[in-house]
C-alpha cells in the first residue's frame, strides 16, 4: 500500500515535470514557428524578443504596477519592438533564408549586449505566483506545471482558429502561398507581413511576460535558453506550424521530463538534444513533413 | 631558353591558383599579397611581444574562418558547428599532450587531435548528408551538436572527469596544455611566442594557397555547382552526398588544425568554444568578409578580432569596452543588409568596374558600349 502511493506520487511528479517542460517548449516555440512557417524567415533574435517581453514586464512590475498589467505592458512593448524590427531589417530578407539567420543573429548580439549595458547584469527577480502543491515527497509549482501548460494549449487552439477560421488568417496564408496572386486579389501583402511578424513578436512577448516570474534571476543572456529549445522544436516539428509545434513539444518534453526526473536536469537536457539529432536524421523534414509524405504516398498507392 | 622555361612554370602555377572561384587573378594582386606577407613577417620584429602574441591568436582563429568559408561559401553548407571540430581537436590535443609531454608525445597529440576532429566531421557529415538532412536543417543540427558538447563539457568539473592526468575541468576548462613542439624524443623545437607566430603565418599562407588550388580545380567547380543547384548537379551524375561529405570533412580538418593551434597558443581550452556566442563568430567573419572569397574570410577574421581587441579598451571617453559586441553585431547587420556578398567581393567588383571604365575611356565609344553589355 505504501509502495503504491510512492509510485503514484512519482508518476504524478513525472507528469507535472512533463507539463512543465511541454509548456516551456510550446511557449518558446510558437512565435518562432509562426514567423518561420508563415514567412520563411528564421529569426535568430527570437530569444532576445522573448527577453524584451521579460524585461518589459519586470521593469513595469518593479515600478509598482500589478503583475497582470505589467505582463500586458510587456507584450505591448514586444509587439511595437517587433514591428519596428520588421520595417527596418527583416523586410529586406524575405526569401533569403540563410541571410535572414545571419542578420538576425547580429541583431540578437546587439539586443542582448544593449540590455546588459542599459540595465546591468541582472534585474530583480519576481516571485512566482500561485504557490506550490505538495504531494508525498514532491512539490510542484502550480504556475509552472498547471497554469502555463493550460495557457500553452489555449494559445495553440487560438492560433488554429485565427489562421484557419478568420478572414485575416486566410488572407495571411494566401500571402505566404502566393504573394502575387494575393496582391491581384486585393490583399495588401505588405500589411500582412507586418501583421504576421507582429503576431509572432507578440507571442514571443507573451512568452517573456509569462516566464518573467518563473525564471528566477533575469539576466541578459537568458535569450539563448529559449532560442535553443524553440529552434529544435521548430525543425523537429516540420513545416506545419501548429501541429508541428504540438507534436515536437510532446515528443521532446517526454524525453526531457523522463531524463530530468530519473537522473537530473543535465541528463534530461542531453537526452532531449540527442533525440532531436536522431529525429532530424530519421525525419529530415520534421514530423509533419513525414506525415505529409506518408499521406501522399498512400494516396498514390490507392 | 631558361627564361621561357621558368616563365612557363610560373604560368603553370598561376594557372592552378587562379580561376573563376577566387578573387585576385592578376599580377598586381600577387605582388600585393607578397607585400602583405612580407609585412606580416617583419611585424613581430617591429612591435611588442604582446601584440605579436595577440596576432597569433587571430591567425589560429583564421583557420576556423577559412573552414567555414570553404564549406559554406563554396558548397552552400551553412554549418554553425565548425567550432565543434575546433573545440574537439583543442580538447584532444590537451588530453594527449598533458599525458605525454615529450616532443614525440606532443607530435602525436597534434596528429591525433587533427585526426579526431576530422573523423568527427566525417562521421557527422556521413550521418547528415547520406540521411537527406539539408539546408537549414544542417545548420540547426550542427548547432545542436555544438550545444550538446557545450552542455556536456560544462558539467565535467568533478575530478572523476579526467583522461589520465588531463582534467576536463568543467566551466574552468582544461589548463596546462603544452606548447606545440616539433621533434623526436624527450625534447624538441618548442613553438612559443614568436616561433608560434611564424608557424601560424606560414601555415595559414600555405593553407590559403592550397585551398585556392582546390576551389579552382574541377572538384572546386563541382562544389560550386552543388552550391548553385544541387538537383541539377545530381542529374548530371555527380554523387552529391559524397562530395558534400568530402567538403565537410576537409572543413572539419581545417577547423581542427585551428583548434590545435588555439589550444597550444593559450595552453588552455574551456567549454565556451562550443557555446552559442563563439559559434556565431565564424559566421560573422565569413559573412562580413565575403562568404565566396577565401581572402575575405581570412582578412575579416583578423580584422574583426583585431577590432574586438582594440575595442576592449573602450572607444573615446563615452563608449566603454562593453560596446565592442554591439559594434560587431551592428557591423554584421549593416554588411548583410547593404553588401550581401560581403566586403571583399564588393570591393573587388568596384575595382573591376573602375578598371573597365578607364579602359573604356581610352578606346572607342562603341567598345565601351560592348563592354558594358
Amino acid at each position: 500500500m505504501v509502495v503504491d502511493s510512492t509510485a503514484l506520487y512519482g508518476l504524478l511528479a513525472l507528469m507535472f515535470q512533463f507539463f512543465n517542460s511541454f509548456a516551456f517548449i510550446v511557449l518558446a516555440t510558437v512565435g518562432l514557428a509562426i514567423i518561420f512557417g508563415m514567412m520563411g524567415v528564421i529569426n535568430l533574435a527570437h530569444g532576445e524578443f522573448i527577453l524584451v517581453g521579460v524585461y518589459g514586464t519586470a521593469l513595469v512590475f518593479h515600478a509598482g504596477i500589478p503583475l497582470p498589467v505589467a505582463m500586458i505592458a510587456g507584450v505591448a512593448i514586444t509587439v511595437v519592438f517587433g514591428i519596428i524590427v520588421e520595417r527596418t531589417i527583416v523586410r529586406h530578407f524575405y526569401d533569403r533564408l540563410l541571410d535572414s539567420m545571419v542578420a538576425t543573429w547580429g541583431l540578437a548580439l546587439v539586443i542582448a549586449q544593449l540590455l546588459l549595458i542599459v540595465f546591468g547584469s541582472s534585474l530583480g527577480s519576481i516571485s512566482t505566483p500561485m504557490g506550490n502543491v505538495a504531494y508525498g515527497p514532491y512539490t510542484s509549482s502550480i504556475y509552472r506545471s498547471i497554469f502555463l501548460p493550460v495557457v500553452a494549449v489555449l494559445m495553440l487552439v487560438g492560433l488554429y482558429v485565427l489562421f484557419t477560421r478568420t478572414e485575416f488568417g486566410i488572407k495571411a496564408r494566401a500571402t505566404i502561398e502566393d504573394p502575387e496572386t494575393a496582391r491581384a486579389m486585393g490583399i495588401d501583402t505588405d500589411r500582412m507581413y507586418v501583421a504576421t511578424f507582429g503576431i509572432g513578436s507578440g507571442l514571443a512577448g507573451l512568452t517573456g511576460a509569462l516566464y518573467a516570474p518563473a525564471l528566477g534571476s533575469i539576466t541578459p543572456d537568458r535569450g539563448s535558453t529559449f532560442l535553443i529549445e524553440a529552434f529544435i522544436a521548430v525543425v523537429v516539428g516540420g513545416p506545419s506550424v501548429i501541429i508541428g509545434t504540438l507534436s515536437a513539444a510532446g515528443l521532446l518534453s517526454v524525453f526531457n521530463a523522463v531524463g530530468s526526473f530519473l537522473a537530473g536536469t543535465f541528463v534530461g537536457q542531453m537526452l532531449m538534444l540527442l533525440v532531436a539529432i536522431v529525429a532530424l536524421r530519421m525525419l529530415p523534414n520534421g514530423i509533419t513533413g513525414y506525415v505529409k509524405d506518408w499521406q501522399q504516398r498512400r494516396r498514390a498507392e490507392e | 631558353m631558361s627564361e621561357t622555361a621558368s616563365a612557363s612554370i610560373v604560368d603553370r602555377i598561376r594557372g592552378r591558383l587562379e580561376g573563376p572561384n577566387t578573387i585576385g587573378n592578376s599580377t598586381p594582386f600577387w605582388v600585393g599579397l607578397g607585400v602583405v606577407f612580407a609585412a606580416l613577417a617583419v611585424f613581430p620584429l617591429l612591435t611588442d611581444p604582446y601584440t605579436a602574441r595577440q596576432s597569433s591568436r587571430y591567425f589560429a582563429l583564421a583557420f576556423l574562418g577559412l573552414s567555414l568559408c570553404f564549406v559554406w561559401g563554396y558548397s552552400g553548407i551553412l554549418s554553425f558547428g565548425q567550432v565543434a571540430f575546433f573545440g574537439v581537436a583543442a580538447y584532444t590535443f590537451g588530453a594527449i599532450g598533458i599525458n605525454f609531454s615529450s616532443a614525440t608525445g606532443i607530435g602525436a597529440a597534434t596528429i591525433g587531435a587533427v585526426a579526431v576532429g576530422t573523423l568527427f566531421a566525417a562521421v557527422l557529415g556521413y550521418f547528415m548528408f547520406y540521411g537527406g538532412v539539408r539546408d537549414v536543417y544542417v545548420t540547426i543540427l550542427t548547432l545542436v551538436v555544438a550545444l550538446v558538447l557545450h552542455t556536456f563539457m560544462a558539467q565535467t568539473a568533478g575530478s572523476e572527469w579526467a583522461i589520465g592526468d588531463a582534467q576536463l575541468g568543467g566551466f574552468n576548462g582544461m589548463t596546462g596544455i603544452p606548447d606545440l613542439t616539433l621533434g623526436v624524443g624527450a625534447s624538441g623545437f618548442v613553438f612559443d611566442g614568436i616561433e608560434l607566430y611564424y608557424a601560424l603565418l606560414f601555415g595559414l599562407f600555405v593553407t590559403y594557397l592550397g585551398l585556392r588550388v582546390l576551389v579552382n580545380s574541377s572538384f572546386g567547380m563541382t562544389m560550386v555547382a552543388i552550391r548553385e543547384d544541387e538537383e541539377r548537379t545530381a542529374t548530371f551524375g555527380y554523387d552529391v552526398p559524397f562530395i558534400k561529405l568530402v567538403v565537410f570533412t576537409i572543413g572539419g580538418a581545417l577547423a581542427a588544425v585551428g583548434g590545435v593551434f588555439y589550444a597550444s597558443w593559450g595552453n588552455y581550452v574551456d567549454p565556451t568554444v562550443f557555446g552559442i556566442a563563439f559559434a556565431a563568430l565564424p559566421v560573422i567573419w565569413v559573412s562580413v568578409g565575403g562568404r565566396e572569397s577565401l581572402l575575405g574570410a581570412l582578412a575579416a577574421t583578423v580584422a574583426i578580432e583585431r577590432m574586438q581587441t582594440g575595442l576592449s579598451g573602450g572607444v573615446g571617453d563615452f563608449l566603454g569596452p562593453e560596446w565592442a559586441l554591439v559594434i560587431v553585431g551592428g557591423l554584421l547587420l549593416v554588411v548583410i543588409m547593404f553588401m550581401p556578398a560581403g566586403v571583399v567581393p564588393t570591393l573587388d567588383s568596384i575595382i573591376k568596374e573602375q578598371l573597365a571604365q578607364r579602359r573604356g575611356q581610352s578606346s572607342s565609344p562603341t567598345a565601351t558600349e560592348e563592354a558594358s553589355d
